[in-house]
């Protein structure tokens, strides 16, 4: 059996385990050690992804393919963004719980497995792996109250959504016979096999998906989530955790039930279309910056699943390139956020950046970077995600989605531009706290790449290209 | 590589942005960063105008097509290149772009006391997104160049505008993006139906009735919007008003060019039938904002809005001629378009002359300047007659040219849109007896002092060209006529071959 498919997730768990025990054994606080010692793991484990061997194991559950290795690579990048992110918000919020980052670490195992998952079980298991991990995190302050609240609203109603899922799962065994996704494939290919059972086990896996994606409407827990949630765990879950559960919804609706594309398609543009639509209307309220960045999420979730509604390779190609865009511009904008601190304490409302652009020309000129990223201005990275995308419907001839999402896009840039406007227009309010490097780093580096993204997009359309190949088959 | 033998026109797009990181790399106190910022910013500018002289000299005036291209692989799985080049549509709204940008720069000199660096950094960033504008042959390249605008000048009119500026930037940021959106879904409808978005080939392809009147739609809203035409101006007056002075001539200098040389470049090569429909609606809407917009220039008492009204009356001029179709017309709306870009961004620099001194554009405010500045009064007039379009200044000519388009057309197409003529002369007479006659009565106007060196120098080469424009118009005319010649012969086969298809049909 060629278990080596597997090391790089083996080598992560193990070395997860290494640094927990690690951490258990030693007498003073080991925080920013595991913390480092985490993002060496990591690192070590993309390496391992990157060379490491190609195909099919463990009798059809596990898949490493291109989709795989492209997926996985931004994952991992997007987790070591994450944990140093972490590292400064946990010393100032008495967070220093060795914990922490192995509890990221071990959520980066469930996603590579989510990613690799060539059955609907291997699936499941990934995504509890995923949730569970995700769901300590949530409510990680534990003496603060939003925190726990958060960590519980997500635990329920993450619980549903598994039930959700399983329940799915369990009506496509029991009307295909078969839980493998070449097995369902195959099985799915003749049209007279599908089942209104079957379609109705499909209807609750992408509910089930839509959840964990944060999709309209599954997007109910988004905003408490992300605003109650520390903010590095916000930013964690913003990143990572989605662009995982996003990059699975695409395999799931490609490779095992991609010939009812008839089936799933138009449910996939309502979904998309509403999450476009609320992500541009909703946020327009937001006086939080963490609510904002959680509807801002739910519009990108909309305009990422244009690209799966399309049901083509371009589409997926989209998905995929805009996932990058995403990342970076994501990351970045959260170790803006998370650099939001005076006097020792964290503030979150958008009021508060008033005048940043004089107390700290730097931190402001990323910011508006990102917003307009974020808004598909070009030439910024955001606009090529979009344009990928839009291609896509375009191409697959969904000219009502493409309209509607430029739409909303031209809307959401109202809310993106008020927060620079608050930057740049507003009187000054007192500056922040002086900004730990580490932050300064993830912003700068975000910044930089969501500028330039644009004169380099060849290497990454090419790689995005052939991971889509990959799913297709 | 063209044949220079350097990339002449990706020096002149980009050269502005090493002067921003000149800018942004030094360090030191507030006034000394100004200082720095001020100069920096002034010699990049300079040095861009120099070396787009190069292309006023050596651009070769008999050759329709497109010179000093140039391209670079940038996405060869989508068919997108980094493709630069201009033909002689082109090449002079470049050179507007060069030389505004300096003396834009020299009128912000003083008047922009609060954030220079980030003033002048924005203006450069502003002057690569216009350069690329004109330069790019690639739709793709020209949307980015084309939104990137946005951002600068948001940032201009927010930051170093008036009391109503954010209203003025939303409206403008908002307004703007939501015509241009439309048009990227052009652009990707576009890349579907040919798998290029190259636009030396989008030009000689034919497309199909139906698609050319979707696409017409798609480009007519985001190019309407930036003109801007009749009913979607609003915005203008608002980031007039409320931008800086060196904000106000960009905007109407160049940022105004830029719809309607989509028109040139895209509507027309690439659907001739379906702008052919659509040429009534157009002449409407024109005639429409000529004498609208000018009767409501009539009862501005702010001055800078009275000239943001003139301009949307002058774009309506511009749309006149370009959709005659026949050379006169499209000769005299690229005429009137560099004629205007120097003479309203004059009258915008005028304004802010005053608006410096006394700090308000009320023309209630002022009267009788004429005794304590004459220097000011007579530049004043020059540009006032300018606008109005008087023979031996630059308007007359566009205005004559877009006459004799349209009377090939329609004897009242001639005579509504030459009504803007008269009126023009109305509101801008009336403005200048307001401001530069009567009596000097007000108390603060008494001390007011004329034209500085500095402000000489910024108006010392717009009198020239103005006065050269108006005097031997040849000089620029001659750049465009074979690129006008050959863009209406290629309006005509366009429209001889689907005449020829449908007798075919039939």
């Amino acid at each position: 059996m060629n278990w080596t498919i597997a090391l790089p997730e083996i080598v992560l768990a193990l070395l997860g385990m290494c640094i927990l025990i690690f951490g258990v054994l030693q007498k003073h606080e080991s925080f920013k050690l595991c913390a480092m010692l985490t993002i060496g793991a990591l690192v070590l484990t993309g390496l391992l992804v990157f060379v490491g061997a190609q195909g099919k194991g463990y009798n059809g559950l596990f898949v490493a393919d291109n989709y795989a290795v492209f997926a996985k690579l931004l994952v991992i990048g997007a987790s070591i963004l994450g944990v140093t992110m972490s590292i400064d918000y946990a010393e100032h919020e008495n967070m220093r719980r060795f914990e922490l980052p192995v509890l990221m670490l071990f959520a980066t195992v469930g996603m590579m497995i989510m990613l690799s998952s060539s059955n609907l079980m291997t699936m499941y298991m990934g995504i509890e792996l995923n949730s569970l991990a995700i769901y300590v995190l949530a409510a990680f302050a534990r003496d603060d109250l939003r925190s726990s609240e958060a960590g519980l609203k997500y635990f329920v109603l993450g619980a549903l959504a598994s039930g959700l899922l399983l329940y799915g799962i369990s009506l496509v065994y029991g009307f295909s016979g078969s839980m493998g996704f070449d097995q369902l494939s195959i099985a799915l290919a003749d049209p007279a096999k599908v089942s209104a059972g079957l379609v109705v086990g499909v209807v609750f896996v992408v509910s089930g998906l839509a959840f964990k994606v944060s999709a309209v409407p599954f997007h109910m827990w988004t905003p408490d989530v992300y605003e109650g949630a520390p903010t590095p765990v916000t930013s964690f879950m913003a990143t990572a955790p989605k662009v995982a559960a996003l990059a699975l919804f695409v395999r799931v609706m490609i490779t095992p039930f991609g010939h009812m594309v008839g089936q799933w398609q138009q449910l996939l543009v309502l979904i998309s279309i509403g999450s476009m639509v609320l992500g541009a209307f909703a946020a327009i309220g937001q006086g939080n910056i963490k609510r904002l960045m959680a509807y801002s999420s739910i519009g990108h979730v909309g305009y990422i699943l244009v690209g799966l509604a399309a049901g083509t390779e371009i589409g997926v190609r989209g998905v995929l390139i805009y996932l990058v865009s995403y990342i970076f511009t994501s990351a970045g904008m959260f170790a803006c956020i998370l650099a939001m601190r005076r006097k020792g304490l964290m503030v979150e409302r958008i009021a508060d950046l008033a005048g940043l652009s004089k107390a700290d020309p730097g931190m402001a000129a990323a910011l508006t970077i990102f917003l307009f990223s974020m808004a598909g201005i070009p030439p910024f990275a955001g606009f090529i995600g979009k344009y990928f995308v839009f291609i896509a419907a375009v191409n697959a001839g969904m000219w009502t989605l493409a309209v509607i999402g430029m739409a909303c896009s031209a809307i959401s840039c109202f809310f993106y531009i008020r927060v620079i406007k608050v930057m740049y227009f507003d009187a000054a309010a007192p500056a922040f706290d002086a900004r730990p490097a580490s932050l300064s780093v993830v912003a700068g580096a975000g910044a930089l790449f969501t500028t330039f993204f644009f004169i380099f997009p060849a290497p990454f359309v090419t790689a995005a290209t052939v991971a889509a190949k990959a799913i297709f088959g | 590589m063209n044949d220079l033998g350097f990339p002449i026109l990706s020096l002149l797009t980009f050269l502005p942005l090493v002067g921003v990181a000149i800018i942004m790399s030094v360090r030191g106190e507030e006034a000394v960063l100004a200082s720095n910022a001020r100069w920096t910013a002034l010699w990049t500018s300079l040095g861009v105008f120099a070396l787009s002289l190069v292309l006023w000299f050596r651009f070769d005036q008999s050759n329709p097509g497109f010179q000093f291209t140039e391209t670079a692989a940038w996405l060869p799985q989508l068919g997108l290149t980094y493709k630069m080049g201009i033909d002689g549509i082109s090449v002079l709204f470049v050179l507007l772009s060069t030389a505004l940008t300096p003396i834009c720069i020299l009128a912000s000199w003083e008047s922009i006391t609060s954030r220079v660096r980030d003033y002048m950094v924005a203006f450069l960033v502003l002057e690569t997104m216009m350069i690329g504008t004109f330069c790019a042959l690639d739709f793709l390249v020209f949307y980015m160049f084309f939104e990137g605008v946005l951002i600068p000048m948001y940032l201009i009119i927010g930051i170093w505008g008036g009391p109503r500026r954010v209203y003025a930037a939303f409206k403008f940021f908002l307004y703007t993006l939501a015509g241009s959106l439309l048009m990227l879904l052009a652009i990707l409808a576009l890349w579907n139906a040919t798998g290029t978005t190259d636009i030396v080939t989008l030009s000689h392809t034919v497309f199909s009735p139906r698609m050319q009147t979707w696409l017409f739609l798609a480009f007519f809203a985001s190019f309407a919007v930036k003109m801007p035409m009749w009913p979607v101006h609003t915005w203008l007056p608002d980031a007039h008003v409320e931008a800086p002075t060196g904000g106000s001539v960009i905007l109407a200098g160049v940022l105004l060019k830029m719809g309607a040389y989509g028109f040139l470049r895209f509507s027309l090569p690439m659907l001739p039938n379906a702008s052919a429909d659509f040429a009534p609606m157009i002449y409407a809407l024109s005639i429409v904002a000529v004498i609208y917009t000018s009767l409501v220039a009539l009862a501005q008492t702010d001055m800078k809005k009275l000239i943001a009204y003139s301009s949307v009356a002058h774009m309506g001029v511009v749309t006149i001629g370009i959709f005659t179709f026949n050379a006169q017309g499209l000769s005299g709306a690229l005429f009137q378009m560099l004629s205007h870009g120097v003479v309203a961004g004059a009258l915008f620099l005028c304004v802010g002359v005053v608006y410096d001194r006394i700090h308000t554009r009320e023309i209630a405010r002022y009267g009788g300047l004429a005794d304590r500045m004459p220097a000011y009064a007579l530049t004043f007039m020059l540009f006032t007659m300018a606008s109005i379009g008087l023979p031996g200044t630059a308007g007359f000519t566009g205005e004559v040219l877009v006459l004799i388009g349209s009377l090939k057309i329609s004897f009242w197409l001639a005579l509504l849109g030459a009504s803007g003529m008269i009126l023009g002369a109305v509101y801008m007479l009336y403005l200048y007896r307001r401001v530069i006659f009567g009596a000097l009565e007000k108390a603060d106007l008494k001390n007011i002092l004329d034209l500085s060196p500095r402000e000489i120098a910024i108006f010392a080469p717009l009198v020239v060209l103005t006065l050269w424009m108006g005097v031997y118009p040849s000089s620029f005319t001659h750049f465009f006529d074979a690129s006008v010649g050959a863009l209406v012969e290629h309006h005509q086969a366009a429209l001889a071959a689907t005449t020829k298809l449908a007798g075919v049909i039939r």
